[in-house]
């Protein structure tokens, strides 16, 4: 994988709709990018992905990723959903990854066996999608994303599919696999918890353009809109 | 208080009785006029056997032609919700032409396009000394005509309701897009697809106007089953009873075949 | 004015049954008269039709054209009518032996096949002998229907061992696939060969005399008025309805 600091710097109109983002995440940070509803977030990371057109650029270090197909761009991404293949076992869908790529069957083997692992997944193998919990879900979905060791990951709410119960669980198991990640990572979500445990810097999103930008902790002095002050009081939106 | 459970309404219960009656009745004198004595003896008959193997074996590449043609076209179909409105509706007419037209109609047009003197089939007896009618192909071209919607409409209903960011994730993973339809599309629109292909199946297996004009009907080359029964209706009305039980039977287990759970999206389910 | 010398003389003949029977005219209240015809009358008794409502102006005719055998079981299926004209004995047979008919069944016509080919004969065809010839497409009827079972007799008469490429489900399928020119030659009906007009050409077949298919009429039990339906009958069989048949091909009753 080529390291290297993801900038983002776009502009996208729709009716009724202006977005103006630009931010830029080193190599093993990851960004929090808050914000109320449809302030942007989710159509920020689509705008990273590909799966939407914008005015501006994308760049990983010296590449520029806009101009390139969602295939060719190596940017992991989570779901929300997880959006597992539900036609696929555990095995299956980590694999897909490595073997759409065409690379060698052994090589993915390898690779796959090591993901199962590492996630603790091992067990679930041979198992679909519809017969694991959410929180094994959202471990296969993050081995899925980094089995072709994408040069960015993007994390769309990770954790928001989950019962309160087994969040903090899993949080702490995520964090943990952020830090093992050596490229920059952009998680979306309204939670101020994920934020605290997960991020090093934060942007907050409202009505289209950037209200904040800077580190977690500075967020607590944080006072320019409403929006800002409730996250400045550790309310979760 | 009155009602405990959450009944259906019989304003709804009754009519719907009356239209199932009305479906199966007539299909219930069948089996009960049936020459039961005799049945084996007229189905194990030659020229019955001859045309129910010409009747599935054509069904089958007939079937065979819709999924290689049909699928792309149900794929075509499901993404034109993106189009202008005029080509959208007017691609799916197009589509659905077939299912409301009487099928001789549907052989007339095959005759007049590919037929000795057809637009195409003129130039095909011309240069390459190629017939189509009176050949088991046009059994086959007839079988398509009449089949083909019955599988692009229940895939397209498939694709609709499959959820497309599926596909979005398959291409962060680094797939093509080929690899996306083949690995996750497709496999996503299973169900849809053998639905679609078992109506194709048992829609081809039953024609009869578009076949028996286009194709003509000569025993072992075009008599298919449907053919069969009819002639037999002129000359042994108990030898058509037994051969509509026959065909009867083979679209009955087909469709039984077509569980629900092989219909998302199709039966709601 | 053939046509008026002839409804003169159809006028008298009525004349001359007005005195054994009352005459139907004599009644005020419209009657109507449920005909059931083979297909292949369609044409002729429409005309038929035509002519006996001028001389009995009180009475309606509606017909139910058909396959004779279709028509033979709704028939037998008690299906409301007054008189049915049969393609063929067999048909009639099924009708008489469900006693649904008054009377004997009379043959009006008789039919005799002919061999068609397209407009201008692109293969040739010049005799029966050709059907055999197996690089020409041939249609001929299914042996189940009437003019596939007559087709068979013909050419076993004549010795011919056909090599057809069809055997269609009605003499006007045969027919639609020589208008189409998909097939070179056919054997048809006479009269099917005379409705086509010019669109087809007919070769006359020596011996084609010999195989006919003879029409039988009879009136029904069912039918309200029985009076009426038997000088329905009677007018095909007088000198107008043969006059009529006559120019549609058919052949006389002997």
């Amino acid at each position: 994988m080529t390291t290297g600091e993801l900038d983002v710097d776009f502009r996208l109109v729709r009716p009724g709709f202006d977005l103006t983002v630009g931010f830029a995440v080193g190599p093993g940070r990851v960004l929090a990018l808050l914000g109320p509803n449809g302030a942007g977030k989710s159509t920020t990371l689509s705008c990273i992905v590909g799966a939407t057109e914008f005015v501006g650029h994308v760049r990983v270090g010296e590449r520029q990723l806009d101009g390139l197909s969602i295939d060719e761009r190596r940017v992991g991404m989570v779901f929300q959903e997880y959006l597992l293949f539900p036609h696929l076992t555990v095995e299956q869908n980590i694999a897909f990854g490595p073997r759409a790529r065409g690379g060698r069957k052994s090589e993915a083997r390898v690779t796959v066996a090591a993901l199962l692992e590492r996630f603790g997944v091992s067990d679930l193998r041979h198992r679909r999608p519809a017969q694991i919990s959410g929180g094994q879900a959202q471990r296969v979905a993050l081995a899925r994303a980094l089995a072709v060791d994408p040069d960015v990951l993007l994390l769309d709410e990770p954790l928001a599919a989950l019962d309160a119960e087994v969040r903090e669980e899993v949080r702490a198991d995520l964090a943990l696999h952020l830090r093992a990640f050596a490229g920059p990572t952009v998680l979306v979500t309204h939670s101020i918890a994920d934020v605290r445990a997960l991020a090093s810097d934060v942007i907050v999103l409202e009505h289209g353009s950037v209200s904040y930008r800077g580190t977690v902790a500075g967020l607590v002095n944080a006072d320019a809109t409403p929006y800002l002050r409730q996250l400045a009081r550790g309310e979760s939106l | 208080m009155r009602r405990t459970k959450r009944g259906v309404s019989p304003v709804i219960v009754v009519p719907a009785l009356v239209g199932l009656a009305f479906l199966v009745l007539p299909l219930v004198a069948l089996v009960v006029r049936a020459p039961w004595g005799s049945i084996v003896q007229i189905v194990m008959k030659h020229e019955v056997l001859t045309s129910l193997l010409l009747s599935l074996g054509t069904a089958s590449l007939a079937t065979a032609i819709c999924l290689v043609l049909g699928v792309p076209l149900a794929v075509l179909l499901a993404r034109s919700a993106h189009w202008h409105v005029v080509p959208r509706r007017l691609l799916r007419a197009l589509i659905t032409v077939p299912l409301v037209l009487p099928p001789v109609v549907g052989g007339v047009a095959l005759l007049l396009l590919l037929g000795r003197r057809g637009i195409i089939g003129q130039w095909l007896y011309a240069w390459f000394q190629i017939t189509i009618p009176f050949t088991p192909a046009a059994v086959i071209l007839a079988q398509v005509f009449v089949a083909m919607p019955f599988l692009v409409l229940a895939v397209e209903g498939a694709l609709r309701t499959s959820d497309r960011r599926f596909e979005l994730a398959a291409a962060t993973l680094g797939a093509s897009r080929w690899h996306v339809f083949r690995r996750v599309t497709l496999p996503l629109v299973g169900p849809g697809v053998s639905a679609g292909a078992l109506l194709c199946f048992t829609r081809s297996l039953g024609e009869f106007g578009a076949t028996i004009t286009f194709a003509g009907s000569f025993p072992g080359t075009t008599q298919t089953l449907p053919v069969t029964t009819y002639l037999e209706l002129q000359r042994d009305p108990d030898a058509a009873i037994a051969l509509s039980l026959l065909l009867l039977a083979v679209a009955v287990v087909v469709l039984v075949g077509l569980r629900d759970r092989w219909l998302p999206g199709v039966t709601g389910s | 004015m053939v046509a008026a010398a002839v409804v003169v003389a159809a006028l008298a003949l009525a004349g001359c049954s007005a005195q054994s029977a009352p005459s139907p005219t004599a009644t005020a209240a419209p009657v109507t008269l449920t005909v059931y015809a083979a297909a292949s009358l369609t044409d002729s008794f429409a005309d038929i039709a035509k002519e006996f409502e001028k001389q009995y102006p009180s009475v309606k005719i509606t017909y139910n054209f058909g396959g004779s055998s279709a028509l033979a079981a709704q028939l037998v299926a008690a299906s409301p009518g007054d008189v049915f004209a049969a393609a063929s004995a067999t048909t009639m047979k099924t009708v008489t032996d469900a006693s649904l008919v008054t009377g004997a069944p009379q043959i009006f016509v008789t039919n005799s096949l002919e061999l068609v080919v397209p407009k201008g004969n692109p293969a040739n065809v010049t005799g029966l002998g050709d059907l055999a010839n197996p690089d020409l497409s041939i249609a001929l009827c299914a042996a189940a229907v009437p003019c596939g079972a007559a087709a068979l007799r013909l050419l076993a008469q004549e010795g011919v061992t056909a090599a057809p490429d069809t055997l269609e489900q009605d003499v006007k399928a045969v027919l639609a696939k020589v208008e189409l020119g998909e097939v070179d030659a056919a054997l048809v009906y006479r009269t099917d060969v005379t409705a086509a007009g010019d669109k087809v050409e007919g070769i006359d077949v020596p011996g084609a005399d010999r195989v006919v298919n003879r029409y039988p009429i009879a009136v029904l039990k069912s039918a309200p008025n029985q009076t009426t339906a038997r000088a329905f009958v009677d007018f095909v069989l007088g000198t107008t309805g043969q006059a009529i048949l006559t120019k549609a091909g058919f052949g006389a009753p002997n």
